[in-house]
């Protein structure tokens, strides 16, 4: 029995800002303070609040610690768990409040407006241990699905609790076991896909490390409703922790006998295995996922036949995304009506997203399907840092589109989003503020499908490479009113001749921003300027000769030699042979530069 | 495991460890303040936080009693000192403490809900 848990973030950020060592240092110091009878010290899943990181939790007090190291490991330890006294200056300090200390985790701004579901174990749990997933409610769902209902019913309860793929296209879950569940084979398959491809998303990844157990217990739910015995994990390489956590999950739930032959005594029997990704873009995508699964070069085929008829190996398959599975457990404890209760008419339940970007509380958030845009960027991501103005939000990463700020109020849900040409997508949010150019934005995203077009299809292998081009045309000042329409044209070509999503949506994040910034657009190719001072071919850095003193200390940065200027005179730029490349604008001390 | 009830027991003995770590915590739950300062650990609180820490989860009421520890109170001649605060009732302090009176006023006060005078802080003569 411990009288005390001390919670360390084991997620993937909190680890590359040094969360081992912290958990190591505490680990050595209760036990040197002979303490190691009464405090636990627990490495946990991702807590959300990766800015913040590493991110350190001392129960039954829930004090939030934010960005220990392992220094301050001993005075925590002597301090707070030894004589109960909190440490003050390690308490985190909520950004949106003028830094008031904030004793618990419930009284931030970030977590208050926030309602966990799918991450409800995810920073409270040990993910290595079985027993603490089972001491919160685990496994008791598939023992319900297994010993009270029939698969029908279960398919009937995820139906009617309108849960919809959260993997981006947000077809009805219920609906594709459904589909699969009466087609007869000799096996069927239940796939996940944890291939979370999208710059900027980390959703799936932080369901794995936190709470790889959910999905565990959620995939053998869906075989018993499909009829399947066996599942495939298909997880991206890159997720080492992820994968780490999954490969115990799997062992210790094949030693207590939930995953494997006769399941609860119940004759059913179901196993899983990882498949690991290299990493392509496309095997995201239903059918090339399904195809590298089966050992070949993961590119997508046509549909129909769908999966749920013939997929992986040939055979009756489905395939849902991480966070999805998440949600199942959940549902089947507390009713189909108890998860519709959540959300709005269409889009049920809550979403998770990863902020990221220019925003302050970078980070994973949960909230009801149909929060404003804007309680998710100001009241839980605190706004943009050092003051600057909201200027749109990338949402569904590379086949997304941006919200511009005008749709700040708009609630977040599929239908929404849709409406105004975005998607939700797997829950990447990319905040931009006044400082980024929407051009180059968009350039970023295509640079990204250029790279990761499997070359299957014309349309898409040669035409984003095309619309590449002429973004860059654009950004570089070369550009006409026509090439502009031809981008256009370009894009709903591409759209309309690819086979898979990939293609489908690659243009996208380029339409988008034709739609809700054409102004920036024509600017770079009528005026020749960015005017977020992004695009470097169309800048010029000037230096001001009232507020130059002549130190000499831009001319000497200069890689490049091209500021002249006696001592103590006024300095100039040789436009021809500037670089652009910044170094004297931050190296001036007279704010005597800037650009145009 | 072949069973529900197998897991079912798992679930019950890790209940009360995982509780803990409710975030939001009952509003009526009583918290149980340890004081654990050098007056009070010298005095000999350990015992007594400790004794008190495993009794609420092996009774299961870790969801009901929340058993913390503070700094010094300020009457250090009187540790080990525990506080009892219950919702919508009045502070009590009991002072000098040992793990044998810690285990009876959980029983007596924080179970059964009366308050052992006998050690607190009116006991002492203290006005």
């Amino acid at each position: 029995m411990y009288r005390s848990h001390v919670l360390v973030c084991g997620g993937t950020g909190c680890t590359s800002s040094g969360g081992v060592e912290v958990y190591n240092a505490f680990e050595k110091e209760v036990k040197a303070q002979g303490l190691d009878k009464e405090i636990a010290v627990v490495q946990t899943g991702c807590h959300g609040l990766c800015a913040e990181g590493p991110v350190v939790v001392v129960y039954p007090d829930a004090t939030f610690y934010a960005r220990v190291s392992p220094q301050d490991v001993p005075e925590i330890v002597s301090e707070h768990l030894l004589k109960g006294r909190q440490v003050e200056r390690l308490v985190y300090k909520d950004p949106t409040k003028d830094g008031d200390v904030i004793r618990s985790l419930s009284d931030t701004e970030f977590y208050k407006k926030q309602v966990r579901v799918a991450l409800r174990n995810c920073g409270v749990i040990n993910p290595e241990s079985i027993d603490e997933y089972i001491g919160t409610g685990g496994y008791e769902a598939l023992g319900k699905a297994l010993t009270e209902m029939t698969p029908d019913e279960v398919i009937q309860t995820v139906l009617d609790s309108g849960l919809r793929g959260r993997g981006g296209a947000g077809f009805p879950t219920g609906l594709k076991w459904k589909l699969c569940a009466p087609n007869q084979a000799d096996q069927k398959y239940v796939c996940c896909n944890a291939d979370e491809g999208d710059p900027g998303a980390f959703m799936d990844r932080s369901v794995l490390e936190g709470d790889p157990h959910s999905v565990i217990e959620a995939m053998a739910i869906a075989g018993y409703a499909i009829g399947a015995t066996q599942g495939y994990i298909y997880v991206r390489a890159e997720y080492p922790i992820a994968i780490q956590r999954l490969r115990i999950a799997i062992d210790q739930a094949r030693e207590y006998g939930l995953l494997g032959e006769n399941i609860f005594d119940t004759g059913f029997n179901f196993d899983l295995d990882l498949r690991l990704g290299a990493g392509a873009f496309v095997c995201g995508e239903e059918t090339a996922l399904m195809t590298s699964i089966e050992g070949k070069r993961g590119e997508p085929r046509p549909r129909p036949p769908f999966p749920a008829v013939k997929g992986l190996f040939g055979k009756p398959s489905i395939l849902n995304n991480v966070e999805t599975y998440a949600n199942i457990p959940q549902i089947i404890l507390n009713g189909a009506d108890w998860f519709a209760s959540m959300g709005t008419e269409k889009s049920k339940g809550t979403k998770v997203f990863a902020l990221g970007g220019k925003i302050k509380n970078t980070g994973l958030v949960e909230i009801p399907m149909g929060t404003p845009l804007r309680t998710i960027i100001e009241d839980i991501g605190g706004g943009c840092p050092n003051g600057k103005k909201f200027k749109a939000v990338q949402t569904g990463g590379p086949s997304g589109g941006c919200i511009p700020a005008e749709y700040i109020d708009i609630p977040v849900d599929y239908d929404n989003l849709a409406s105004i040409g975005c998607i939700i997508g797997s829950g990447g949010m990319i905040v931009m503020d006044e400082d980024n150019c929407m051009v180059d934005i968009a350039k970023f995203f295509l640079e990204f499908t250029v790279d990761e077009s499997c070359g299957k299809c014309t349309a898409c292998r040669i035409g984003t490479r095309r619309m590449l081009e002429i973004l860059n045309k654009i950004t570089d000042g070369k550009a006409t009113m026509e090439d502009l329409d031809k981008l256009e044209q370009l894009s709903y070509y591409v759209k309309a001749n690819s086979l898979c999503g990939l293609g489908q949506t690659a243009p996208n994040p380029v339409i988008s921003t034709i739609k809700f910034f054409r102004d920036e657009y024509e600017a770079h190719i009528k005026e020749k300027r960015c005017p977020a001072g992004v695009c470097k071919a169309l800048l010029n850095f000037v230096i001001d000769p009232v507020k130059c003193k002549g130190c000499t200390a831009c001319a000497r940065i200069c890689p490049v030699n091209a500021i002249t200027g006696e001592l103590k005179e006024p300095h100039v730029i040789d436009q021809s042979a500037c670089i652009k490349c910044g170094s004297c604008m931050s190296t001036c001390k007279f704010d005597a530069i800037s650009k145009r | 495991m072949k069973s529900l009830a197998e897991l079912k027991a798992i679930r019950d003995k890790m209940q009360n460890q995982i509780n803990m770590r409710s975030e939001s915590g009952d509003e009526n739950a009583i918290r149980v303040v340890v004081g654990m300062a050098t007056c009070g650990i010298a005095a000999g609180a350990r015992p007594v936080l400790n004794e008190l820490a495993d009794k609420v989860q092996e009774k299961g009421l870790s969801d009901k009693i929340v058993v913390t520890q503070t700094g010094c109170i300020g009457l250090c001649q009187y540790e080990p000192i525990v506080e009892v605060y219950e919702p919508g009732k009045e502070k009590v302090t009991y002072i000098k403490m040992n793990a044998e009176k810690a285990d009876e006023v959980l029983t007596r006060h924080l179970i059964g809900g009366h308050v052992v005078d006998d050690y607190t802080m009116g006991s002492s003569g203290l006005k």
